[in-house]
């Protein structure tokens, strides 16, 4: 049964196009990013509504069933995730649309005729499935199910080779016979190929793998809209597409890494893969007591938050320790690298989470010139982004990353685990400098000592 | 709708996407890749389509299939996103507890 005509469908499908675009729109900004979501969701609403209204559809019972499941399973998980955890959240949720993707574009192929179709079936399996093992991976690095350190073995650039020509082979073959098999060929080569891409990526960098990975499903999506004749699925797809590849561009700038260099630098040996030894070079170590002292006596104090603070959970604790010195009158402000954490933006929102006022949050470029004027540099759980090796040392895999110039305040504090560099694996100089101090142990353990110290000053 | 005309809405659509994350700030990094995720998504109603269609029990299974997986790609998306955003707001208000359902 369809209730609308094509020209209602078609009408109703732009007006969910125009939702998606003013979505993006929305999330360009800290005010209106929220409804922005909320405007993206009523399209997606929209476009699910339309289909169901216009095209002739079997199976009705089963497919609201279905997505009942996809609902049920998905819902939760997103709610409850740690905050810390939620860039393996998206990896994976990204990865099951490429997956979906690639069926949609499977099954279509006993429907057509025409070989540009085909073509684009062909592209959309390939993408899809790479998406869909690839962010597989990405979701194993980051949960820490395997390794994040890069993982390179000898003939991995000739594997990967075989394979995109494999790939290339079966898609030609799929395009001019349109047959079957060769199709799930194709799709098993590019799960194949998603895995080969994604594992010399080394931990830091995995983040934008999974931004160019998303940007990787929206133009599989693109592609199964020209499959389908769905305009919906067309822009939509294409938008993430575009979007996905600047804002990959972006982050990786972010980092001074290139997108090239961090998918293919392990195979040169430039990239992240550096060491885990732990240095036996003298350090400056101090007590919860004496570190106090140094805050609580200071007129400005910038705090730079790392991964390790959110891996501890003491966001919270960071902002209350923010509150209590700024109840002496002392200025605080926290510094936000654009890749503290895990994700660019990642630590904003663990800050957030914490309270921390948004203007208080300050961004790389806004802060560094300040750090000369601040008496403490306070460094929880950050190390590579800190590093000043990312200037001076050009050999180091971070060189030309863009830092925090805490080596310009007049003390700087590390609050660290243990001895152990930073997950780009390299020695941060900073800390055998005479002003550094350093404070062993779990962030928030030792945030918890600062502060009831500073609270008895 | 021929070639063309698909060719025309997707050229602009690249542009279209080009511009609006131009001038993104890096602290919605992470929210706006979190936002597109969920936009693709989209691709539930090429699932159902493609399941809406099927006769032969194993088409449907594997359509079903789809449907299950964007669904997820959609709903999580679009709640992930908004869960983190959430953060971004009236936080001026004072020290509320804001930790997430456990």
């Amino acid at each position: 049964m369809s209730l609308l005509s094509p020209a209602w469908t078609a009408l109703l499908y732009l007006a969910a196009a125009v939702l998606f675009i003013l979505a993006l729109m929305g999330l360009n900004s800290p005010r209106t990013a929220r409804r922005g979501n909320l405007v993206g969701a009523a399209g997606a609403v929209l476009g699910v509504a339309t289909v169901f209204l216009s095209a002739r559809l079997e199976n009705i019972p089963w497919i609201l069933a279905a997505i009942a499941v996809g609902a049920a399973v998905a819902a939760p998980v997103a709610r409850r995730v740690k905050m810390t955890q939620m860039p393996q959240l998206v990896a994976a949720f990204n990865g099951v649309g490429g997956g979906a993707a690639a069926l949609v574009a499977l099954l279509e192929l006993a429907h057509t005729p025409d070989a540009w179709v085909r073509l684009a079936i062909a592209f959309t399996l390939l993408v899809g499935a790479v998406s869909f093992a690839g962010s597989a991976v990405t979701f194993a690095k980051l949960q820490e199910l395997m390794t994040t350190r890069p993982v390179v073995f000898p003939g991995l650039p000739v594997i990967m080779a075989g394979v995109l020509l494999a790939a290339v082979g079966a898609g030609v073959a799929v395009v001019l016979a349109g047959w079957l098999p060769l199709a799930v060929l194709l799709l098993v080569l590019g799960l194949a190929a998603g895995v080969l891409l994604v594992l010399p990526v080394g931990g830091a960098d995995v983040p934008i793998v999974i931004s160019l990975l998303n940007a990787f499903t929206g133009l599989a999506v693109a592609a199964s809209g020209l499959v389908l004749g769905n305009v919906l699925l067309l822009v939509a797809g294409t938008l993430v597409g575009a979007s996905g590849t600047i804002l990959t561009r972006a982050m990786a700038a972010a980092m001074g890494r290139s997108v090239a260099g961090i998918l293919f630098g392990a195979f040169r040996g430039g990239s992240t893969a550096g060491s885990t030894a732990v240095s036996e070079r003298p350090v400056r170590s101090s007590n919860a007591e004496d570190v106090a002292v140094l805050l609580g006596y200071a007129q400005r104090v910038i705090i730079v938050p790392g991964y390790g603070l959110a891996v501890a959970q003491g966001q919270h604790t960071a902002a209350e320790l923010a509150k209590a010195l700024q109840m002496r009158g002392i200025q605080v402000d926290f510094a936000i690298h654009p890749v503290a954490g895990r994700m660019p933006g990642h630590m904003n929102v663990l800050l957030a989470e914490a309270n921390v006022p948004y203007e208080e949050l300050k961004e790389m470029t806004e802060i560094n010139s300040e750090f000369k004027t601040a008496d403490v540099a306070l460094v929880v759980g950050a190390n590579d982004v800190v590093n000043p090796a990312a200037k001076t040392t050009s050999g180091s895999p971070i060189y030309g990353m863009p830092i925090l110039e805490v080596a310009d305040a007049r003390q700087v504090v590390f609050l660290k685990r243990s001895m152990r560099p930073g997950f780009a694996g390299i020695e941060n100089e900073l800390l055998y400098e005479p002003q550094t101090t350093l404070l062993f142990g779990d962030a928030k353990d030792s945030l918890t000592k600062v502060l009831g110290a500073v609270k008895a000053l | 709708m021929d070639g063309i005309s698909l060719l025309t809405i997707t050229v602009l659509a690249v542009f279209v996407g080009f511009e609006v994350v131009s001038k993104v700030s890096s602290t919605l990094h992470t929210p706006l890749m979190s936002g597109a995720n969920a936009i693709h998504g989209i691709i539930l109603v090429g699932a159902i389509i493609v399941a809406g269609q099927a006769s032969d029990p194993w088409v449907l299974a594997v359509a079903l299939l789809a449907v299950v997986l964007a669904t997820a790609n959609l709903v999580g998306g679009f709640v992930v996103t908004d869960r983190m955003l959430e953060m971004f707001r009236g936080r001026r208000t004072g020290p509320v507890d804001r930790e997430g359902p456990r």
